[in-house]
């Protein structure tokens, strides 16, 4: 190590300290007493920490992390069921009008949810599917979806043709092609997909704010979101809601860091 | 064809590279016999059609219903029993010479070109730095997607009460160096400077990850030879650096404006649009116009909303347009 590389490394470190920062107060005032939240000088560390917090946090929004724990599985299982076999059909199988619909995806990606939040809210009003978590699955998933497609079919043009054919060749139909050689090989995509859609799900607020507002189970976005507008007084409840909820997030970041940087470049640097 | 740093992980393999290759003739015979182009492209249309149905069903469906939306006066009655009055473009009119809208379009593109421009620079100042390797640079940036990954409702929380008047605790530094306090949130002079800061911390991450997979498909050859020839750190990022990340950047730039221009959350959270329409942009007006009040008014947001994807579709077509410029360079 020479000096220069040691001198980076110190300031790549108050770089990330300070990029980190608000995530720190979010921990720091989470721990702190409610008495001293309002202090004219903000104590900098939790010097006396205390998980009142965090107890009112819990006792209040457990059923909310469940809902919102749902709501992601089901994106997933959703997204997942739709944009596989979309990316199958276009990268491999060169499905006819592919190129029109690669472009349908990437202008879907393009529109405003609040748009979509309008439109879903015009059809649940009639089919009575406010309010429910089975709607905001649906709505959720419209973030996901063409995403997912796009994904998919950007690795899937890249398997080897060779074992296509070699499945060919044994007699597999596309259907087996499909199930037991090309979503094998897409496993990673598989994963990055599914944690784009469990997150972009767990984090949604405008369509729970919208399709979800006096539902009997809302998830914790708009738990915390209520919160906010419930109690301003006491805001290290909402902050260790906020640090609850950022847990996911923080797991997947640690467990699958790969696949994350993967999936924020998949959107925007493809062939 | 520039697929980048998927590729980094190793998982996305190059096109170019593993793409299909002139198969043997007798196996190209069997699969004729076996398979007919026209019965792959009916297996093509049963494994797209889930995707097919659902672009039908979950989004041109909401899209329809929200044209119809801003083409009638919808109130919640007429919601419900479906009888809106039809009244052609008067929702349009209606928004176009409504007070906010010179506010909203000019807080709109303010905050759409500030934000960019920022997280674009700061974005690749760091991915320059980091391009460095040294020691723990792996650990630190994947530190810095954090903001990235946080709920929208998180950050904007975090940032709404780090900024609060009397205890917050960025006035309380800005109080310690002998400043005064500053009512970030609840004053129309600084409103909209405070969601772009809080805006700008969270779209560093998503710059810096394409940055940075930008400057790994530049060749170290290409920096060995400059040094050589002895350019110096600075020569080199603006001769080098800046010219060859140039489709990377522009696309970067692309995606942050579309991102941008949808935002919702983080203003809302933060001032619901105000003081007054200090912070209002157009897809906070549309959202508080259908949900925000007691009272939702769905044809002027939808009018608004169908006004932004019009923007965005204009954006959409450069986005396509510079793509194929890219492929074929």
């Amino acid at each position: 190590m020479t000096a220069r590389s040691w001198w980076k490394t110190a300031l790549g470190v108050v770089l990330t300290a300070f990029m980190l920062f608000p995530v720190y107060w979010m921990v720091n005032v989470s721990l702190t007493q409610t008495g001293d939240l309002r202090r004219s000088t903000p104590r900098w560390f939790p010097s006396d920490p205390t998980f009142e917090g965090y107890s009112a946090a819990l006792s209040q929004q457990l059923p909310a992390l469940a809902t919102s724990l749902v709501i992601g599985l089901g994106c997933v299982a959703l997204t997942v069921v739709v944009a596989a076999p979309a990316g199958y059909a276009l990268a491999i199988l060169n499905l006819r009008g592919g190129r029109t619909l690669n472009f349908v995806l990437l202008v879907a990606q393009m529109i405003p949810a609040v748009v979509m939040a309008m439109g879903f809210y015009a059809i649940y009003v009639r089919l009575g599917l406010l309010n429910t978590v089975w709607g905001l699955i649906v709505a959720d998933s419209t973030i996901a979806v063409p995403f997912g497609v796009l994904l998919y079919s950007t690795f899937m043009a890249g398997i080897p043709r060779e074992l296509i054919q070699a499945a060919r060749v044994d007699g597999a139909g596309p259907w087996r092609t499909f199930t037991k050689v090309v979503l094998p090989v897409s496993r990673n995509s598989t994963l990055t997909v599914s944690l784009f859609a469990f997150l972009w799900a767990w984090s949604d607020f405008i369509f729970a704010s919208t399709l979800n507002r006096s539902g009997e189970f809302v998830p914790i976005t708009l738990g915390i979101y209520q919160y906010i507008g419930n109690n301003t007084t006491q805001w290290n409840a909402i902050m260790a809601t906020a640090v609850v909820a950022s847990l996911p997030a923080a797991i997947l970041l640690v467990v699958a860091q790969r696949y994350v940087a993967a999936g924020v470049t998949a959107g925007a640097v493809k062939d | 064809m520039t697929t980048t740093s998927v590729g980094e992980t190793g998982r996305v393999s190059q096109p170019g590279a593993a793409g299909p290759r002139p198969a043997a003739p007798r196996q190209d015979g069997r699969r004729r016999r076996t398979h007919s182009p026209s019965a792959r492209q009916w297996a093509a249309l049963a494994f797209a059609s889930p995707l097919l149905a659902y672009l039908a069903v979950f989004y041109a469906f909401p899209l329809w219903r929200n044209i119809e939306l801003s083409i009638h006066d919808y109130t919640v009655r007429a919601f419900v029993q479906g009888n809106a009055e039809f009244v052609g473009f008067e929702k349009y009119i209606e928004v176009f010479t409504s007070n906010a809208f010179p506010t909203a379009l000019v807080n709109t593109a303010v905050f759409t070109l500030v934000s960019i421009g920022l997280q674009y620079v700061i974005g690749l100042a760091l991915a320059v730095f980091f391009h460095a390797n040294f020691r723990l640079s792996g650990v630190l940036r994947a530190l810095f997607l954090v903001p990235w990954l946080l709920p929208l409702i998180v950050s904007a929380s975090t940032w709404a009460w780090m900024l609060n008047s009397e205890n917050g605790i960025i006035n309380s530094v800005i109080e310690a160096f002998g400043g005064e306090q500053i009512n970030w949130l609840t004053s129309p002079d600084t409103a909209l400077t405070a969601v772009i800061i809080a805006n700008i911390w969270l779209g560093i991450p998503f710059n810096l990850v394409i940055l940075y997979a930008g400057l790994q498909q530049i060749p170290a050859e290409v920096y060995e030879a400059a040094s050589l020839d002895g350019a110096t750190a600075r020569e080199q990022f603006w001769r080098i650096t800046v010219p060859l990340l140039r489709s990377v950047s522009a696309i970067t730039l692309l995606l942050g404006f579309i991102y941008t221009l949808k935002v919702v959350d983080v203003i809302w959270i933060m001032t619901t649009g105000g003081p007054g329409n200090a912070s209002l942009t157009l897809s906070v007006w549309s959202y508080r116009e259908a949900f925000g009040t007691g009272q939702p008014d769905f044809s002027p947001a939808a009018a608004i909303g169908n006004l932004l994807i019009v923007i965005a579709l204009v954006v959409g077509f450069l986005h396509l347009r510079l793509q194929r410029t890219r492929g074929n360079s």
